[in-house]
């Protein structure tokens, strides 16, 4: 749909994404390596996952449609299972990462808190999900045609940039939530976001019926968003002294040495 | 979907061409249902750029010359190719073919020139030599046709002159063409060497005449042969049609061809025992279509020692053109009205005419000169006339204009020549099958060879009763060439490299650029060598290497030995080669302007053919322009609104997330 519809769903996709990284990331060489970390090790899960899938695929009875949904079904859990365990082994993987640098460098205090990492963790994987997402839907959105010659919908491009924006910023959320409650062995936390997760990949298949399912995917996004800011240290009272900007004279008192 | 289209062919005084872009043209789709519809393609429509489909009956001049004049608003045009011919008739020839590149001239006869006197083809509306500034593709009428057109149903078909609404249903072409404006430019273009691969961007048209000769000629000792007299059998081999790729060419190009092979068969044992005096030249001519390029270059090589024969050894010339017999019983002998008031030609071309009559006696079909004196119809032998004043005929089946109502276009097939078979019969026995058509032009054929015999010198009263021409023969040619090349007959008699080459569909007898062998040449050449050859026993190996055995060195400059396939005996599955001797050779039919470089010539033909990309199209629904804005405006404010909240909330990070801030390094 030429240029214009590319443009403007990759800057819907990865808008958010691009912001933080350059506001928050690239100054930081650590926090870049360990976000292209991250991506690497969502990416090696995609590709546990897809090894299964197609090996199941092949085995199975490539005619009866029923049998195909199915497998797409287990398909996408079982992405989402492995996801989520290559999450948790790519923290335990930093936790020792953490006591090693901190034998090596000079200094009393971490390089990088945990807090930090999570982040960075999540908006890894929220790159690379993104970018397997709706990279090669944007290769076709910047064809002189649309989606619909079939009878299918014309906001597909739209549709699938959303859900590319609300899947990358959820990963983020997930990751703080994740190694915050791994951190204080809440197990519960764990498995919330194991669910929360599984609730927005199953609900991609109301698509064609794009509001079915954007619509709760925002809402879920939402709710993990301030969950996140919650386990990253945020309150109410932080936020209404932002909002206030009551913030300098706060900073002033509360000064103290790092 | 079977698209053909048109490609960009340019000379320098007609420069027909379809411009289309580099990354292929879009058009909204809309399917014209009459005349007066084209209002909305060109002034009323609201969306701009319109690929329209025409159905064949709209396929006019009119049509086509108001799209042209309004050719900003249009993208592309699909013409849907009818399953029969249209009653009418259908000629985008002009209405005075090869007009300048003929002998009429105005030094030649100023009262004969430009078709003054007959328009020889009346319902020629030229528009194979328009210039148009948008692809032009031709669909058949199958499901992937109906579906387009199911799609500019549903998604842009109005009622009472209202908006039809996004999305709308749309398609692209791909026709990119390399050439440009003219052909002296795009030579010019040729040659110039700006990067390490020069890129070609146009070719000449051409290929190769197929000549065999009765007595053979030694192909090293080129200029003139004291002693030797020539009867020159022309034909033309080519046609072509609006569109690439389908140039059945019955009428106009088979007819005449098929007959003369007919012809030099069914004299091969009256020339090979008792040769009569004179030598008869064979000569199937290629690219005649485009301002005689073969003819043209064959009178240049024999003026210019290039040949081994020159113009003072031709006696006469017999040219075969359109001589499909549609029921009617008469043939018609043209002659050139200039040449005749010298009185030694004349003597010599009433001569002929009289040797064509005595052919005819006792068989069905009657020869006669036209009634008024007319100039010769567009045929190679003006090329001869231009050098020297030779005594020659033109055999046609028509008196003044053209019978042929699709003289050059795509309809001018099989159906055309009432070529029918009965019902339910398998390929092999529509092969064997002999229809009226090739019924009659074995008459004609038998006429040809038994008057080729006597202006030969030939005068055994006995062989010319025996020379008559294989009407089997002459159906499996026409069920070769209009139906299917791919048949046993034809598989027989070629050597197997080229048989996997030949195809179920009628041969595209288009002459193509010089590099590309064309298909009808090479399968003009076997047939004539099977036709007129000998079999010699030799080896594979002497065989294609042009030898009777080891020591071998002078047979090839006068023979040509081809190893053909051949058929399969009836116990079993391997086919029998064997060696084919005759005296068929190929020569170069390139324009003589290309050689000589003057890409302005008036005197040669100057045709080109533009280089292209891949040729290719789709269909898809495209969204309204306001739509695609929307998309990039949302997509640049989730950008800027990203952008600025994330500024926001790092610069107060320390603050939104200050408590629960990390106490001293030691708890992690």
């Amino acid at each position: 749909m030429t240029a214009a519809v590319f443009f403007g769903c990759t800057f819907i996709a990865f808008g958010p994404a691009i912001a933080l990284f350059l506001f928050t990331i690239a100054r930081e060489p650590l926090r870049v390596i360990f976000l292209i970390a991250g991506a690497f090790f969502w990416l090696v899960s995609l590709l546990l996952s897809s090894l299964v899938w197609f090996i199941s695929v092949q085995i199975s009875n490539k005619e009866s449609a029923a049998q195909q949904k199915g497998l797409l079904i287990f398909g996408v859990v079982l992405s989402v299972l492995l996801q989520e365990t290559f999450r948790f082994a790519y923290y335990k993987l930093l936790k020792k990462a953490n006591e090693g640098l901190l034998t090596l460098s000079q200094e009393e205090t971490m390089p990088i808190s945990i807090r930090q990492l999570a982040y960075v963790s999540g908006l890894g994987f929220g790159f690379m999900s993104g970018a397997f997402s709706v990279v090669n839907i944007l290769a076709d959105s910047a064809g002189p045609g649309t989606v619909g010659i079939h009878g299918d919908s014309q906001h597909y491009f739209l549709s699938s940039a959303f859900m590319t924006m609300a899947i990358i910023l959820l990963h983020m959320f997930w990751g703080v939530v994740f190694f915050d409650a791994c951190e204080k062995q809440r197990w519960w936390a764990v498995g919330a976001v194991v669910i929360s997760h599984l609730l927005v990949s199953c609900l991609t298949f109301q698509n064609p019926e794009y509001v079915a399912s954007l619509v709760p995917t925002y809402v879920i996004l939402f709710l993990m968003g301030v969950w996140a800011f919650y386990s990253a240290g945020g309150s109410l009272r932080n936020l209404k002294l932002c909002l206030t900007c009551k913030d300098k004279d706060l900073l002033l008192a509360n000064h103290r040495p790092r | 979907m079977d698209l053909l289209s048109n490609k960009w062919i340019i000379n320098l005084i007609f420069c027909l061409f379809f411009t289309a872009s580099l990354s292929g043209d879009v058009g909204v789709l809309h399917v014209l249902e009459s005349e007066a519809n084209l209002d909305w393609v060109l002034q009323n429509g609201p969306n701009p750029p319109y690929m329209v489909i025409l159905d064949s009956t709209l396929f006019t001049r009119s049509v086509m010359m108001k799209l042209k004049t309004g050719s900003s608003r249009v993208a592309g045009v699909v013409v849907v190719a009818p399953s029969s011919n249209p009653a009418e008739g259908f000629s985008p020839h002009t209405t005075c073919p090869n007009e300048n590149s003929g002998v009429y001239s105005e030094s030649y006869d100023p009262a004969l020139a430009h078709c003054n006197v007959t328009k020889w083809n009346p319902l020629g509306n030229g528009l194979s030599y328009e210039e148009y500034d948008f692809p032009m593709f031709s669909l058949k009428d199958d499901n992937d046709t109906q579906a387009i057109k199911q799609c500019y149903y549903d998604h842009n078909h109005v009622v009472n002159g209202s908006s039809p609404r996004y999305p709308l249903c749309a398609m692209q072409l791909y026709s990119h063409m390399s050439a440009v404006t003219d052909t002296a430019t795009c030579m010019r273009r040729n040659g110039i060497n700006f990067s390490l691969n020069p890129e070609t961007v146009c070719d000449p048209l051409g290929d190769f005449n197929v000549l065999a000769s009765t007595r053979p000629l030694n192909y090293t000792d080129k200029g003139h042969k004291t002693g030797e007299s020539v009867v020159i059998a022309a034909a033309r081999l080519d046609s072509r049609s609006f569109f690439f790729d389908i140039a059945p060419g019955a009428e106009s190009a088979a007819s005449g061809f098929v007959t003369l092979l007919a012809a030099a068969h069914a004299l091969r044992n009256a020339t090979q025992d008792a040769q009569p005096n004179r030598t008869i030249l064979y000569a199937f001519f290629q690219g005649e279509t485009f301002d005689y390029i073969g003819s043209s270059r064959l009178v240049y090589d024999m003026d210019n020692k290039q040949f081994p024969l020159d113009l003072d050894n031709v006696h006469s010339v017999v040219e075969i053109g359109q001589v499909g017999l549609h029921g009617e019983s008469k043939l018609w002998v043209h002659t050139d009205p200039v040449s005749r008031r010298n009185s030694s030609v004349n003597e010599e071309v009433e001569k002929l005419i009289r040797n064509l009559n005595s052919s005819a006696l006792n068989l069905s079909l009657s020869l006669q000169e036209p009634s008024f004196s007319q100039p010769l119809p567009p045929s190679s032998f003006q090329r001869f006339l231009r050098a020297r004043p030779i005594p020659g005929v033109v055999i046609q089946n028509h008196n003044s204009s053209f019978t042929n109502r699709y003289y050059e276009s795509m309809y001018d097939n099989a159906e055309y020549l009432n070529m029918s078979y009965p019902p339910n019969l398998t390929p092999e026995e529509q092969l064997e099958y002999v229809t009226d058509a090739a019924k009659a032009l074995t008459e004609v054929a038998t006429i040809v060879a038994r008057a080729l015999y006597t202006q030969a010198g030939g005068s055994d009263p006995i062989q010319l009763k025996n020379i008559n021409a294989d009407s089997q023969m002459v159906t499996q040619m026409l069920y070769g060439f209009l139906v299917k090349s791919n048949n046993s007959w034809f598989q027989q008699m070629v050597p197997s490299d080229f048989a996997i080459h030949l195809r179920d569909r009628p041969t595209n007898f288009y002459v193509g650029v010089t590099q590309q062998h064309s298909e009808p040449t090479l399968l003009v050449q076997y047939l004539l060598a099977n036709l007129t050859g000998t079999t010699v026993n030799i080896t594979q190996d002497n065989c294609q290497n042009q030898r009777e055995d080891e020591d071998d060195k002078e047979s090839k400059h006068i023979y040509s030995y081809m190893w053909v396939q051949g058929a399969a005996p009836p116990n079993s599955t391997e086919r029998v080669a064997f060696c084919v001797r005759s005296t068929v050779r190929l020569s170069k039919a390139l324009s003589p302007a290309f050689d000589l470089e003057e890409y302005t010539s008036k005197d040669y033909s100057t045709w080109t053919e533009s280089r292209w990309k891949s040729i290719k199209g789709r269909i898809f629904l495209v969204a309204s322009h306001e739509l695609e804005m929307l998309t990039l405006g949302v997509g640049v404010a989730v950008l800027i609104a990203s952008l600025m909240l994330t500024y926001i909330i790092s610069s107060k990070a320390d603050i939104l997330f200050s408590s629960g801030r990390e106490p001293t390094a030691a708890t992690y």
